[in-house]
């Protein structure tokens, strides 16, 4: 799997991309694997405030609920609505039409974020395959 | 396969057995000239249309659920390794004391003195669990685990208001149970994870900086811990959470691996839930609902819902002077029948019986785990007490999962242990035999998981492929949650 190089990412297995004061969220490739098959998303409410690190959500799949968190702070001005009628989009494009929120960045939140090629690494040294 | 299931697996659903106008009863001849309900009910208690409902004869009836209890695998079929769950076999004796029209036919709204003997048996299986988790006072009201943790959890909240000290933050390790977290949320709490160490134990380190804040209500944790470990330095967490003025909640659902031997109020525990149908072998569903006491200590007693039982000299009252008690959690005093059957267990195994029954699950968790460490992994290999949790590393190599290994483990006539939990393990399988079985049930099951390592191995597409003997085959598990079908139509068939 090769991520794609125009986002930063999260030890926590999220990814953001960053246009201007706007970041997209989502979970990675290796996030939704791990998961498996997932079956419901919770997502935050339109106008609530991420705090960097904090949780943000829920993703539920056959095995288990895992928390998501949110790798940068702001607020939260789209959800993807999307994935309510459609969560198997986290399996099939995690990188694209899976993404799960879009904030009003606060400036400078998304510092000491991982890039593709260091990410790629921390999964090799998680010993992930 | 035997008859019986044969035939069950064939057994559709009860709506399919209709007849039109087949009835399962009898009326004597009408004496008086018939009224027309549809005119007699009209604006009154008329419903438009009862949809389909199944008509059916007795034996129809009877013969269908009989069938279908029949695919049922239960603690009286065989070894139900379910890792946390404690799936024990239930006593019959309790079974035949809880049925004793003295306590069965009660009604919750007798008046006192006519039901002495159930308060003094609540009032006796409190002091029990008092003896035995070494806290000052116990409700017996929670109807499971669950609501346990809610009860208790709302009064750590009520002893934080009441010291003008509203804290918001309730610390739990990423080990814990799905309920610790919900319990925390529902009761009003903001949940922090803590990450465990490599020995998969709580991180003291962590703990300390968690607390510097000084916004930390509790900790909740579960002892041994979900991996089946003892947590060595829970009474150094204990003395950390209260200098802070914290909570320590003990999750007691694994309590059947110390009874006898160690006691949570010397931990340091403040509270505590105790399934009783886990440690003390009342039934898990099917046989009735659950019972979740709650155990504090003297910290939170003033806490407890209401009523109590109080004992004056040979009288027992139900006592709801309480002036800070956080109120009712369960309509009358719990599930009684079941604090019943777990007095009846806690009096026939006496102390040392208990005892033995801990060393007893400890004892077969082990055999266990050693029995399979040469062909499953174990990420944690630290000493584990009543349950042994493995990973399906070594069959992943193979493209076998957890769950294959799991549905091919029905098709050797054994529920599978419970999977994917705690979430610390990857591709978990958590077993807890509980001391129910003899060795010869033992050596059963880990000869079959011995064979379906060997599957994984030099067949790994049997293994995926399985189970092929169960009523149906894989089911797409996925779809059901997706898009479950809840309700039975003609039109869904
Ligand atoms: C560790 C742990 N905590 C809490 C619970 C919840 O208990 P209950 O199912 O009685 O609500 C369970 C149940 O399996 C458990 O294993």
């Amino acid at each position: 799997m090769s991520y794609p190089e125009d986002r930063r990412y999260a030890k926590s297995h999220e990814w953001v991309l960053v246009d201007g004061n706007t970041a997209t969220i989502g979970i990675t490739s290796y996030a939704q694997e791990q998961l498996g098959d997932v079956v419901f998303v919770e997502l935050p409410a339109v106008g609530s405030t991420l705090e960097r690190d904090g949780a943000m959500g829920n993703i539920e799949s056959v095995k288990a609920v895992s928390e998501v968190f949110a790798p940068v702070a702001g607020e939260v001005v789209e959800v993807n609505g999307a994935l309510e009628a459609r969560p198997e989009l986290l399996n099939t494009d995690p990188h694209g039409e899976g993404w799960l929120v879009r904030v009003n960045m606060a400036p400078g939140s998304d510092a000491n974020l991982l890039t593709a090629a260091e990410y790629e690494a921390f999964l090799a040294e998680e010993g992930a395959h | 396969m035997n008859g019986a299931r044969g035939r069950a697996r064939r057994e559709g659903v009860i709506f399919d057995r209709s007849s039109p106008g087949r009835v399962g009863y009898q009326l004597p001849p009408l004496e008086v000239p018939p009224a027309d309900v549809r005119q007699t009910l009209a604006g009154v208690a008329l419903r438009g249309e009862i949809e389909e409902l199944p008509e059916v004869s007795e034996v129809d009836v009877l013969r269908h659920f009989h069938r279908l209890s029949q695919l049922n695998y239960s603690v009286d079929e065989g070894l139900y390794p379910l890792g946390s769950c404690t799936m024990k076999y239930n006593p019959r004796l309790n079974e035949e004391l809880a049925r004793l029209p003295g306590l069965a036919q009660l009604h919750p709204l007798q008046p006192e003195e006519q039901v002495q003997g159930a308060l003094e048996l609540m009032w006796e299986l409190e002091q029990a669990l008092v003896a035995i988790t070494g806290m000052a006072r116990v409700t017996l009201q929670p109807a499971a685990g669950a609501h346990g943790e809610l009860t208790g959890m709302l009064m750590v909240r009520a002893a934080c208001r009441d010291r003008n000290s509203p804290r918001s933050t309730v610390l739990i390790p990423d080990s814990a149970h799905g309920t610790n977290p919900a319990t925390a949320v529902f009761a009003g709490f903001k949940v922090v994870e803590i990450a465990s160490t490599s020995a998969g134990t709580l991180d003291l380190h962590a703990l300390a900086r968690h607390l510097e804040g000084g916004d930390v209500a509790a900790l909740m944790v579960t002892v041994p811990n979900t991996l089946g470990v003892f947590e060595p330095e829970i009474a150094r967490a204990a003395a950390m959470l209260h200098e802070r003025g914290a909570f320590l909640y003990i999750d007691g659902a694994n309590l059947n691996a110390f009874v006898g031997i160690a006691q949570p109020g010397a931990m340091g525990a403040d509270v505590m839930h105790i399934n009783l149908h886990k440690t003390f072998s009342t039934p898990h569903g099917g046989g009735g609902p659950g019972a979740g006491p709650v155990a504090v200590s003297q910290a939170l007693v003033e806490y407890l819902p209401v009523p109590l039982v109080e004992r004056t000299g040979d009288r027992w009252t139900l006592s709801y002077h309480r002036p800070k008690s956080i109120g009712k959690v369960r309509g009358f005093y719990g599930n009684f029948g079941m604090l019943v059957r777990a007095l009846a267990y806690i009096r026939s195994l006496g102390r040392d019986g208990l005892k033995a029954m801990a060393e007893g699950a400890v004892l077969n968790a082990n055999y266990i785990r050693k029995g399979l460490e040469e062909d499953y992994h174990l990420p944690y290999p630290g000493a584990s007490l009543h349950e042994v949790v493995f990973d399906d590393s070594r069959q992943l190599a193979h493209g076998v999962k957890n769950v294959d290994i799991a549905k091919r483990l029905l098709d050797y006539g054994f529920h599978p242990p419970t999977m994917s939990f705690p979430l610390i393990v990857h591709g978990a399988l958590m077993i807890e035999p509980t001391e129910s079985d003899g060795v010869e049930e033992l050596d059963a099951f880990i000869a079959a998981m011995r064979q379906i390592a060997r599957e994984c191995r030099e067949n790994p597409e049997l293994v995926r492929g399985a189970p092929y003997t169960t009523p149906v085959r894989r089911l797409d598990e996925v779809r059901a949650a997706r898009s479950p079908i809840l309700r039975w139509r003609r039109s869904s068939r």
